[in-house]
């Protein structure tokens, strides 16, 4: 057991899984040389060989396409997209090409690729370097979609996501990187993707949330001194509305907060799932609690725009007081 | 032969390599016509300028007045001054992420563009687009991006909208070229590559210039890139013009992009040049600099344009001291007031979230979730 953070918990993971297999590689922009620009991949290529972690030409949809093939022919790639932002050229890549590979050929080919990305705000990068894209890959139908909230679930939901026979784009908050430490086991261990965690059992309110938004929600329950149930999704795709839906059974009251512009976020889905299968639980309209319509702004306003864990605790006191 | 201002050569460290030989049309005769000595003062102004200017934004970088990332244009000033220089102030300039420069060279006040990085309501875009976002319709200046490469069509468009515009609209010959600037690592963007073939194929006058400073953040060209010592070959595959051009000396610059802009907007064609150069810091602020030597480093920064440009009127008597030293306590003195200045101006209210998200009579309060924001909060 060792307290890492998490760029230390997914480096562990990626060491364990290429000395497993070696399939596994990595590609990516300064992923060797220069151990990745947030320095995931430090001394990973001294030790696997450049032939295992590739630094590539800057182009994320020739990184994302050749990860492809390399998938098709059997390999397992690990491409890592140096910020969310950057998703944007490779687009057409993964939603015209993974997402569909295995339908499209009736299951002949499959594309078991891993693309690591920093998400998120809270670093004060500008828009591109600090947006929530998420709703845009859970919507394509084809792709999962993992979001860790700390060190643990992260070694665990990534050897799951390395594993995994489709392709998984792992979601990386940049923003708690190196600002929070947890216990990590250094023996194997997996957390199946499209399970959620329940963070803390609570009987009055469930807030649902994933990613850097967690730790927000647990200082606002901490602070509203209500029995509240925080549910953290890890998964956004395949989600687990099981655990939101005994959750809000049981509550009847639902809260649900992310770091994306509000309007078809992911929210909005959970928020009609919670409709379809809890309505007549309900004591509340759903609330959200998210970044706000407009481009994420530079840093200057960035903490206006991150949901903290006050406008949190506002939106759980508001739900509660309906 | 394509090669107008051949890069200083016998080096020991060479990071581009030797470029091929070209049969493509020259864009000049090699005469130059010496340059008027106020108008090198000038260059070596906005040079300093921009030094200037760059050393303090790592100072404020550094006293995290300066959020979110920083591209310092050290070793690069001839390019941004030298290209400015060549065309007429109304023709588009476009460029990527390591921008201060090319907005103080096409006429930015320093304050605007400080204000930017410390996202103050000052900025050039009011404080929410930061260091990469430099924007000045003023200056025809079209930013400032952050995605590499993407700019490149940007130009294409740019340049393809004042063809139009002055061919078809206006009826007479095209008057404008635009300069879509990206670094060697764009390269290997696709986008770039679409874009020369829609210029090459639509006679569009945008001229492409890599300020090819031999590194893609960590990854040096020829790690990188391939036919990374002779770049100009991609262009020459999409029927364009290619160039190479020493970016290190600010008169080489001038005089060969004067030629080059000069046959693009008379033939209303695109060109491509590679603009040879060295960054002498890192790729941003936070870069530990790994991938390359100290003994590369300072081959190189011994090499300053700057001092190139300074021994050149020097030796002609052209630069008496006290006008150097008057100079340069000039921009000291703006950079300095810029930098207060910056400070000064107010932080963004919460009510910009919802500005020039949409034109305003469709924004800015039509926003789903502004009551959300507004809850508890005020606008200041």
């Amino acid at each position: 057991m060792a307290n890492l953070t998490l760029v230390q918990a997914i480096n562990l993971a990626l060491i364990q899984e290429m000395e497993k297999d070696d399939r596994v590689i990595l590609l990516g922009e300064d992923v060797g040389n220069n151990g990745g620009v947030f320095r995931v991949t430090e001394g990973l290529q001294k030790r696997f060989g450049a032939n295992r972690v590739v630094d590539t030409p800057l182009a994320e949809s020739g990184i994302i396409g050749t990860s492809i093939g390399l998938a098709m022919a059997g390999l397992r790639p690990v491409p890592e997209i140096q910020f969310e932002g950057f998703l944007g050229p490779a687009y057409d890549q993964l939603c015209s090409h993974a997402a569909r590979m295995r339908t499209r050929t009736r299951g002949a080919f499959t594309v078991p690729m891993t693309v690591r990305v920093p998400v998120g705000g809270g670093i004060h990068a500008p828009e591109l370097h600090s947006d929530s894209p998420e709703a845009f890959y859970t919507h394509q139908p084809g792709l999962k979609v993992v979001m860790p909230s700390g060190p643990y679930d992260a070694k665990g939901l990534l050897i799951s996501a390395l594993r995994d026979p489709d392709p998984v784009i792992f979601f990386e908050p940049k923003r708690i990187y190196r600002a929070i430490r947890e216990e990590v086991p250094e023996d194997e261990y997996t957390i199946p993707i499209g399970k959620a965690r329940v963070v803390c059992e609570g009987t009055d309110l469930t807030v649902v949330s994933w990613g850097a938004s967690v730790i927000q929600c647990m200082q606002a329950i901490e602070a509203c001194g209500r029995s509240v149930e925080l549910i953290d999704l890890r998964t956004i795709y395949p989600m687990d509305m099981e655990t939101v839906e005994a959750s809000v059974s049981k509550t009847g009251r639902c809260v649900i907060v992310h770091e994306a512009p509000r309007t078809c976020g992911v929210g909005s889905e959970v928020a009609t799932q919670i409709m379809e299968k809890c309505f007549l639980h309900l004591e509340a309209p759903v609330q959200r609690v998210t970044g706000f319509d407009t481009i994420m702004p530079y840093y200057k306003l960035e903490l206006e725009y991150l949901p903290d864990a006050a406008r949190i605790q506002r939106g759980i006191e508001d739900c509660l007081a309906y | 032969m394509s090669m107008l201002s051949e890069p200083s050569t016998s080096r020991p460290f060479d990071v581009h390599g030797k470029p091929g030989e070209r049969t493509s049309a020259p864009a000049t005769t090699g005469r130059r016509d010496p340059v008027d000595p106020a108008l090198c003062r000038q260059w070596l102004r906005d040079m300093l300028m921009i030094r200037e200017f760059e050393n303090r934004c790592m100072q404020q970088y550094q006293d995290k007045k300066i959020g979110g990332f920083c591209h310092i244009y050290i070793g690069q000033e001839a390019i941004a001054v030298g290209c400015t220089a060549a065309v007429r102030p109304n023709d588009p300039i476009v460029t990527a992420y390591r921008d201060h420069g090319h907005a103080l060279a096409r006429g930015m006040a320093a304050r605007h563009c400080m204000a930017e990085m410390f996202g103050k309501i000052g900025g050039c875009a009011k404080g929410k687009g930061g260091s990469m976002h430099m924007f000045d319709r003023e200056h025809h200046l079209y930013g400032g991006h952050g995605i590499v490469g993407a700019q490149i069509p940007l130009g294409v468009g740019l340049a393809f909208a004042c063809k139009y515009m002055d061919e078809v609209i206006d009826g007479r010959p095209n008057s404008r070229v635009a300069l879509a600037f990206l670094g060697d690592g764009a390269l290997n963007q696709g986008a770039i590559h679409e874009a020369m073939n829609l210029a090459g194929l639509f006679d569009i006058p945008c001229v492409i210039i890599c300020e090819n400073n031999g590194y893609s953040m960590g990854t040096s060209i020829h790690r990188g890139t391939t036919m990374g010592h002779d770049i100009i070959s991609k262009a020459i595959g999409y029927g364009i013009d290619g160039y190479v051009v020493d970016g290190m000396d600010v008169l080489s610059v001038y005089h060969d992009m004067s030629a080059i802009v000069e046959k693009c907007r008379r033939e209303s064609r695109p060109a491509f040049v590679d603009m040879r150069c060295y960054r002498f810091k890192g790729h941003s602020m936070s870069d530990p600099r790994k991938y390359r030597t100290p003994e590369e480093e300072n081959q190189y920064t011994s090499d300053d344009p700057i001092g190139r440009l300074k021994l050149h009127l020097e030796e002609r008597g052209e630069l008496p001291e006290a006008v150097l030293k008057e100079m340069q306590k000039e921009i000291r003195d703006e950079v300095r007031e810029a930098i207060a200045w910056s400070e000064a101006s107010p932080e963004p209210p919460m009510s910009e979230l919802y500005h020039d998200v949409f034109v305003e009579p469709h924004g800015p309060f039509n926003g789903t979730s502004l009551p959300q924001m507004l809850q508890g909060k005020d606008l200041r």
